[in-house]
């Protein structure tokens, strides 16, 4: 679950770290009535889950609440890579005497998080570290036991911070750091850290994201305090009918696990595959030997006829599909039978010749002789584990093309 | 494109009186059977076409029944 | 002859009562593997194919009378991590973690918690670790006689973030006639207990294994750390590597995970492309086809 800036800095706040007094916001009146209120110029910024908003003409400065509101209703219709926003924060204009950068990420090496700081703000980390590996501190914490305020101290004299500025930032990168272990955090973002003219620190940005496993048990944080309903995923793109039906099948149904996507695939060839690496595999040795494949699936854990039976039709029904290619690596729980009923039913529900429609069915394994016989029975071309699969994902393309040609 | 479901391409079950209407069997079979192919009722057993291919082949519902009277049948073996 | 596992190694499961821990549990004792106990909570009293079942590990250990060696864990993500460190804190210091879905912060912790007591977690989202012919722990080949079909001892010691493609890869190794000496399924989570590198010390002290051959995916950075301890170690085994998912290098499939929750090209630095460079680079022979695989392996050991 990836927040919008507005989130996110309720998330902060909440944690109590400082942040200036925004308001989040959907229409232009009300823009106009949050910049009376904060009184003096303001920062109307779109609420849009991509980056560049700033270049976009997303972030816009205003020095009077009519002017609020006049950019709020330029930015609320923007549309910025591609996303229109869901509303825009007032923020009033911080007078910044410095920017900085804290943030917790994982470190999947160390298996522990993160943190990260530096006293080159406002720009990307990634390029600090490049150009200025010196302005950037870092280190991890425990998982085990709590964060010393003290942990979070060292990582920012690294850069050479010391004095009040020192004592100011601590306390906010260790809270940081307990919040992102917290809520489950994968990225935990204040970017930049502003000191004001007055010498107080604020968080003036923040990026957060929250692992998408961990979105049960942090209901509370999600649905009660940020009133995120349950539907909204926050998915990068809009689901396809093939994806969405895929999963409405998955979820009829606990037996095993299918996926399908087709976002970037546009192919002839269908492709009834599985599990998780055997999918990778076999879509890569298709694509290698020239094939189209038409989308990526995976079929795993055992799933009941029914549903092999579903994924099997819903890859058929696609535009364009000519022919399946039902491939797994062995298998040692989902049943070679299973899947050859699953896959044969759909083609004789959707009025086609199984021998015809599916190109090769190549899985090894659990219940594989029982398979060959069903397959045997409708003339489907079976192979068994002494054909790799980067042979019978060549078989499949040679049949297809095959098609083509004729 | 017709798009209608099948029952039974695979697998059928047989099943003779009076077994079938002995109702303590039918709530036997409905019980070893983990892809709910039986279901028990008042007269004995009813079968549920719509799941007969569901039918993973552990012959429990067989087991459970008198000698003989119970027998799955694979389709794809005929002939 | 093998890693992490032999024929005298005894382990539990936990969750054991769960329906794919009994099948596990079957599979695993029809190989020959020495299971001495189950735990799930409340259901003491209980056999699962001739294991007893109890309440707490403790009480496994005590009934046993001995050090127990492992832990297969199988028990629904929110309750793992109190399982796992349950398994440790009773002295077992080899716990196969099949669960799924379990957040990287549990992991994290349970996998701290295992190096603070010198024990090692395989996995999470793992088919567990076989030695052919004399232990299975876990799902890994699947029923006995099917994993008797795939894995046959060997000279070759294989790792993989994929379960299914751990005996897709033994299969074909068996095939060849060049065997397996240990085969890992590591598990497909972005934070996992034994990564490669982390593993390469085991199979560098098994004085069997000739080789190693690796099944490797986009995202994270385990193939970046196991070039470094390459590079780092002058390792007398030589490496093959199988990279899956090179599609998923095209622009369009950015941030889209596939397969599995590790599986997603974040940085320019996770992507298959990058990935295959730095194992090269390090002397790792990387192969394009899945069937290149065997004779790859026995070009580099010379027979």
């Amino acid at each position: 679950m990836i927040f919008y800036e507005y989130e996110a800095r309720r998330i902060v706040e909440a944690a109590g770290i400082p942040v200036t007094r925004y308001g989040f916001c959907q229409t232009p009146e009300e823009a106009r009535k949050i910049a009376e209120e904060i009184g003096g110029p303001t920062v109307i910024k779109s609420q849009v889950l991509t980056g560049g908003r700033m270049k976009a003409g997303g972030v816009k400065f205003a020095d009077t609440p009519d002017e609020a509101a006049q950019y709020a209703e330029e930015i609320l219709k923007l549309e910025i890579n591609g996303h229109m926003p869901v509303g825009v924060l007032v923020d009033p204009k911080a007078e910044v005497k410095q920017e900085y950068y804290a943030s917790v990420v994982w470190d999947s090496t160390a298996k522990k998080p993160l943190m990260l700081f530096s006293d080159m703000g406002g720009i990307d980390i990634e390029q600090v570290a490049e150009e200025h590996p010196d302005h950037v501190g870092r280190g991890h914490i425990s998982n085990l036991l709590p964060v010393g305020d003290y942990e979070a101290k060292q990582v920012i004299a690294a850069t050479g911070v010391t004095g009040s500025q020192l004592n100011r930032a601590t306390p906010i990168l260790a809270k940081l750091a307990r919040l992102f272990r917290e809520k489950d955090m994968i990225l935990a973002e204040i970017n930049p850290l502003a000191e004001l003219t007055d010498g107080t620190f604020v968080a003036l940005d923040a990026h957060m994201e929250m692992e998408a496993e961990a979105e049960g048990r942090q209901k509370q944080l999600l649905r009660k305090d940020l009133g995120i309903a349950e539907e909204d995923t926050r998915d990068s793109y809009v689901p396809s009918e093939f994806e969405k039906n895929v999963k409405e099948i998955d979820a009829a149904d606990h037996r095993g696990v299918i996926q399908g996507k087709d976002h970037g695939f546009e192919g002839n060839l269908g492709l009834v595959i599985g599990a998780g690496g055997g999918s990778l595999t076999l879509t890569d040795a298709v694509r290698n030997q020239g094939g189209k494949p038409a989308n990526y699936s995976e079929i795993g854990g055992n799933p009941s006829v029914a549903k092999a039976c579903g994924l099997a039709k819903e890859v058929l029904k696609k535009d364009g599909v000519e022919k399946i290619a039902v491939m797994m690596s062995i298998v040692s729980n989902t049943r070679v039978d299973i899947v050859a009923r699953g896959v044969i039913k759909a083609c004789l529900e959707l009025g086609k010749d199984p021998a015809e429609t599916i190109a090769i069915f190549r899985i090894p394994g659990a219940w594989e002789d029982e398979g060959n016989k069903i397959l045997d029975y409708y003339g489907v071309e079976y192979c068994d584990r002494s054909v790799s699969l980067w042979d019978a994902a060549g078989r499949a393309v040679a049949k297809i093309q095959e098609g083509a040609g004729a | 494109m017709s798009n209608e479901t099948m029952d039974g391409v695979f697998i059928d079950i047989e099943l003779d009186e009076p077994a079938a209407s002995d109702p303590e069997l039918a709530k036997k079979l409905e019980e070893v059977c983990t892809v709910g192919i039986f279901k028990a009722t008042e007269s004995g057993t009813e079968i549920i076409a719509g799941q007969l291919d569901e039918c993973v082949l552990c012959y429990l519902c067989e087991q459970a029944a008198p000698e003989g009277s119970l027998r799955i049948i694979k389709k794809y073996e005929d002939q | 002859m093998s890693i992490l596992l032999n024929k005298d190694t005894t382990f539990i499961v936990q969750g054991i009562t769960g329906r794919e821990a009994v099948n596990l549990t079957k599979e695993c004792l029809d190989y020959g593997s020495k299971i001495v106990g189950g735990v799930t909570p409340g259901r003491k009293g209980r056999e699962v194919h001739g294991v007893p079942v109890f309440d707490t590990v403790e009480q496994a250990v005590d009934n046993h009378g001995s050090q127990i060696d492992g832990s297969i864990v199988t028990v629904p993500p929110g309750f793992t991590k109190d399982a796992v460190i349950e398994a440790i804190d009773n002295g077992i210091k080899l716990v196969v973690v099949v669960t799924e879905r379990i957040p990287r912060g549990d992991v994290a912790e349970m996998v701290e918690f295992a190096e603070l007591n010198d024990a090692r977690i395989i996995g999470p989202n793992c088919l567990g670790l076989i030695v052919p012919e004399v232990c299975k722990m876990g799902g890994i080949g699947g029923p006995a006689k099917d994993a008797s079909k795939s894995y046959k001892p060997g000279v070759v010691g294989v790792m993989s973030r994929s379960g299914g493609m751990t005996t897709e890869i033994s299969s074909s190794l068996t095939a060849a006639g060049l065997g397996v000496s240990t085969a890992v399924s590591i598990g497909g989570d972005a934070i996992i207990g034994s990564t490669y590198a982390e593993l390469m010390p085991y199979f560098e002290a098994d004085e069997e294994t000739r080789a190693i051959v690796i099944y490797t995916e986009p995202g994270g950075r385990m193939e970046a750390q196991l070039a470094d301890w390459q590079a780092e170690n002058n390792s007398r085994l030589p490496i093959v590597a199988f990279m899956a998912g090179k599609f998923m290098d095209d622009e369009s499939m950015k941030g889209m995970t596939f397969g599995h929750a590790g599986t997603i090209v974040e940085g320019k630095e996770d992507s298959a492309t990058e990935k295959i460079k730095r194992l090269e680079a390090a002397g790792i022979t990387v192969v394009e086809r899945i069937d290149e695989i065997p004779d790859a392996v026995k070009e580099r050991i010379g027979s």
